[in-house]
């Protein structure tokens, strides 16, 4: 049996979780919009770490477990590292005048 | 179904039979442990608090201490205190002895100075120590479990493998008819709305919501991002972006019943059920809180790997990263495969953890248990200290 080396949590997700560490441009295949696709990885994507199955403009969500875990900083492409660098929080956020919603 | 535990005299029952040496401010620190060293037997609990504090967070620590004095895994208590500490230590004597356990107290100050107070401690410790030890294991009904739940140095694979395993536990606790507690407040921010769904009454809903709010609010008033903070660096490297991120993972470590209420950190919680104690998510002050509700055993779900456990709370460490069972394996009781395809490797995990929770309260020890990590606690606070 192959080891299966990321997973998507719900059908809504716009991002994939990383089981093993990923490649520059390994080529995975994931099921988006009940279609199978083959996404080319932009960057490295360590274990546990994301990367991204749909492009997602900046300030718009980023879904993982069918639920909004914050929004896009500036544009993601598909098959980009998703992180701290590109994702911010729409929580607990002393930072910004008026704070989260 | 049935484990084997210590009957006490308030009716709850105990999974171990310790004599705590039990500080009431953080300058008996010293005191207490060198007190728990000499007696086999006797653990200590130490925290930093207790003196020159607003009168809110001395309330807070009273409560605290008393319900930690009454935790069922103790079968006596010896307080230590300076003399001079803003806690009043008659109040919290008096207050555990509600449970009929054996409460005495030693005091630095009045006994002569460290030494004196460690010879007195020593020989009432010693005295509870041999007293306990006729207590005999008898056994109870699976509902007289009351365990807790936390996950502490998360990364990608507590939210996948180790939280959902802990929540099936959770769930056949709950089903036996056991009482089940969680927390870490500041982990609910972005996943508040699926617990609030799951509040068995409007009121605890709005609670929920209250207690989320207030969290909130106290991080934000330091005028920064909480990132860094939560999730932590660790987090950070371990996958998790955001908090809600981490939230959302976190809470399924809960399981999937009703929550049938939310408590103020310290207090004890009796009922069965699956119920909130409002607290933070760093370990020395949310287990100090778990165990002041009276749980005899925490289900620790871990990422990264977070080896501590608690001075009379046995903490069960599962995690479902394959790098951590193999780094940290003095560490972990309980490694979980991540599923395959078609296969409910959760639920069987589920089972694997409650059979493990009742061989614990039976007497069987936890990897934290044997190497003795988990000595430094604390109390959560909220104000500064003054």
């Amino acid at each position: 049996m192959i080891k299966k080396r990321t997973i998507v949590i719900n059908s809504k997700d716009n991002v994939a979780t990383a089981l093993d560490d990923l490649k520059a441009g390994e080529v995975i295949q994931e099921e988006v919009d009940s279609l199978k696709k083959n996404i080319k990885l932009n960057q490295d994507v360590p274990f546990g770490h994301k990367f991204s199955l749909k492009e997602i403009p900046s300030g718009s969500p980023v879904i993982k477990y069918g639920e909004i875990i914050g929004a896009a900083s500036k544009l993601i492409k598909v098959g980009d590292y998703v992180h701290i660098h590109n994702v911010k929080s729409n929580r607990g956020r002393g930072d910004i005048k008026g704070g989260s919603q | 179904m049935s484990f084997l535990g210590f009957p006490r005299e308030d009716g709850s029952v105990g999974v171990r039979n310790h004599i705590g040496i039990i500080s009431v401010v953080v300058c008996a620190n010293d005191v207490t442990l060198k007190i728990a060293q000499q007696v086999e037997g006797a653990v200590a609990f130490l925290h930093d608090q207790g003196c020159t504090q607003t009168l809110v967070d001395l309330d807070q620590v009273t409560r605290t201490l008393v319900n930690l004095g009454k935790n069922p895994n103790l079968a006596g208590v010896l307080l230590v205190s300076l003399g001079c500490e803003s806690v009043l230590i008659d109040e919290i004597r008096e207050k555990i002895a509600e449970s009929e356990k054996p409460v005495k107290k030693v005091g630095i100050q009045k006994t002569g100075g460290m030494l004196p107070a460690i010879m007195e401690g020593s020989r009432i410790a010693q005295e509870m120590v041999i007293k306990a030890s006729t207590i005999r294991r008898e056994t109870f009904d699976d509902s007289y479990l009351s365990i807790g739940v936390k996950c502490g140095a998360s990364d990608t694979t507590s939210g996948l493998i180790s939280n959902p395993a802990a929540g099936a536990a959770f769930d056949l606790i709950y089903d036996h008819g056991g009482t089940c507690i969680f927390g870490e407040t500041t982990e609910f921010l972005g996943a508040e709305h699926i617990l609030m769904r799951r509040a068995a009454t409007p009121e605890v809903k709005k609670r929920i919501e209250e207690i989320v709010t207030r969290m909130e609010k106290r991080a934000k008033m330091m005028g920064v991002d909480i990132r860094g903070g939560q999730p932590t660096t660790g987090n950070i490297k371990g996958g998790l972006t955001t908090i809600e991120e981490k939230s959302l993972g976190a809470i399924v470590k809960a399981g999937t019943r009703p929550i049938h209420d939310v408590y103020e950190y310290g207090n004890k919680i009796t009922k069965k059920g699956l119920f909130i104690m409002d607290s933070p998510g760093r370990e020395p002050e949310f287990l100090t809180g778990v165990a002041a509700a009276g749980v005899q055993i925490i289900i620790f779900s871990t990422g990264i790997g977070a080896p501590q456990g608690f001075p009379f709370v046995p903490v069960l460490k599962i995690t479902g990263n394959p790098k951590t069972e193999r780094y940290l394996s003095d560490h972990i009781d309980k490694f979980i495969k991540l599923p395959e395809k078609g296969e409910n490797t959760i639920a069987r995990a589920g089972e694997e953890i409650y059979e493990e929770v009742k061989a614990i309260a039976s007497g069987k020890k936890t990897k934290a248990e044997v190497l003795g990590y988990g000595q430094f606690s604390n109390i959560f606070t909220i104000g500064p200290v003054i």
